[in-house]
């Protein structure tokens, strides 16, 4: 039957204290502006959700900052997710308070995977993202944390499915090496874990014109497409990428304007 | 245009209000089931599973002041699991009762052909009946969603809207000045702000 579901496009930011940052391979950041304002360019635009990285809270093993959350949220009528430093069912229960509406864990599951399932039994799975950055050891890819600095020694597959299994609403796979290069995402890595899980998959890593995010959809079978370079470096914008995605085929949601 | 949200430790109602002030409405949010008597528009927002919802209405004593007020032709509106809280019952976490105003079941959506459960992201609400939630907004909106079960009606009478996910759910209910919808219309951008403007004009 006709699902009527359409492909997200989701913009990244991933923040250092107060302002967006983007690297390559999770280092040499850079500064690319400021939060709110850009929070406020993509309401006005329409994006279809946004996610909001803290990178620093997980390497440093610092809280989440409930606050500055509290003031981004402020800003935004549209789905957004965060993530960072998240350890705790206290913290998720706090970024919700803050005006999250989804929560991207990732060095906290994978260190205490019990995490995953308290937080969908208390707050619901569709609040919980499992957020997993992929890097290959050899031929292998295994799963990092604090940062892509750790190598947890999982398999993203493996990995996904026990997230799944635990309660978790979505996965973000990110692959590490391809971040910041704008150079097509890991189409292998997509294959892989959408295949294995049945939840919702964003892919996240590598994005450099719409192609490759249709590429991610249609040949790696992601549900959704992050991307953060592609949007603070060069002209290219989400609407024009959900364009570009129709005019191939691939249902996306159309600019809202009230009838008269 | 007042509106009163009612908290019962199940949501975060920081987007709801945010997008009721958007709207330049008054908002006050209530943990005491006796200012219910008194409003004007009530809104149940809601994430979470039903068992723990439906624990709390019970326990704070909202089950009667609810069923009151709608039973007086309150405007009330049900979001997301707000919608599903009207029903009969839902089987999430065990067989609940609900609140029992709109004849039906909450149940989990079954995949037809590789649907991701949980559904979330942007799906278009297809207008079955007119309705003045939807003054101004054009048939096949795209609205946010975010949950994995639905309410599987008994009664149609009660759908004025529809989204084609496994099966074409309910996804916006009336019935008299009670309405309700699946999706989230604080986080639909301006679609959901115009669902929120045609809620409290009613």
């Amino acid at each position: 039957m006709y699902n009527g579901l359409k492909t997200r496009v989701i913009p990244t930011l991933l923040w250092k204290d107060v302002g967006v940052v983007k690297g390559k391979g999770f280092d040499s950041w850079r500064r690319v502006g400021s939060v709110i304002p850009a929070v406020r360019v993509y309401n006005t635009r329409q994006v279809d959700e946004l996610i909001l990285v803290d990178i620093e809270a997980s390497k440093n093993g610092d809280q989440p900052d409930f606050e500055t959350i509290k003031d981004f949220s402020n800003e935004c009528f549209f789905p957004f997710t965060v993530g960072g430093g998240i350890q705790s069912t206290e913290h998720i229960k706090k970024m919700l308070r803050a005006g999250a509406d989804k929560v991207s864990i990732n060095t906290g599951a994978v260190s205490n995977p019990q995490l995953i399932s308290d937080g969908a039994r208390l707050f619901g799975a569709q609040c919980i993202v499992v957020s997993i950055d992929v890097k290959k050891v050899g031929n292998d890819y295994h799963v990092f944390t604090h940062s892509g600095t750790k190598d947890s020694g999982r398999t993203p597959e493996a990995w996904a499915v026990q997230a799944e299994s635990r309660g978790a609403g979505e996965i973000l796979l990110t692959s590490i090496p391809h971040d910041g290069e704008m150079n097509g995402y890991d189409i292998d890595l997509i294959k892989k874990v959408s295949a294995a899980v049945t939840i919702p998959v964003i892919a996240s890593g590598g994005a450099g014109n719409y192609e490759d995010m249709y590429q991610a959809i249609s040949e790696g079978g992601a549900t959704a497409v992050a991307a953060a370079s592609i949007f603070h470096f060069t002209e290219q914008t989400p609407l024009e990428a959900k364009e570009y995605l129709a005019a191939k085929g691939i249902p996306t949601r159309k600019r809202f304007t009230l009838a008269t | 245009m007042d509106a009163l949200i009612i908290d019962y430790g199940m949501s975060n109602l920081g987007s709801i209000r945010q997008a009721v002030e958007e709207i330049g409405a008054a908002v006050q949010v209530t943990t005491n089931p006796a200012d219910l008597a008194s409003a004007t528009h009530i809104i149940l927002p809601g994430v979470g599973a039903f068992g723990d919802a439906m624990t709390n209405l019970i326990n704070g004593g909202w089950v009667e002041p609810i069923r009151a007020t709608i039973k007086n032709d309150i405007p009330f509106l049900g979001i997301c699991l707000g919608l599903q809280l009207l029903a009969d019952d839902g089987e999430e976490g065990g067989q609940h009762q609900g609140l029992g105003i709109m004849p039906g079941t909450v149940v989990k959506f079954s995949p037809q052909s590789g649907e991701r459960i949980p559904h979330i992201g942007w799906n278009e609400v297809q207008i079955i009946k007119p309705s003045p939630l939807f003054e101004r907004v054009p048939d096949r909106t795209e609205f946010y969603f975010v949950h994995s079960y639905y309410f599987q009606e008994q009664d149609n009478r009660w759908v004025i809207g529809r989204t084609p996910y496994c099966t074409d759910f309910a996804s916006v209910l009336q019935k008299g000045n009670t309405f309700a919808t699946q999706f989230h219309p604080e986080k639909s951008q301006g679609a959901g702000l115009q669902v929120l403007k045609n809620f409290l004009n009613v």
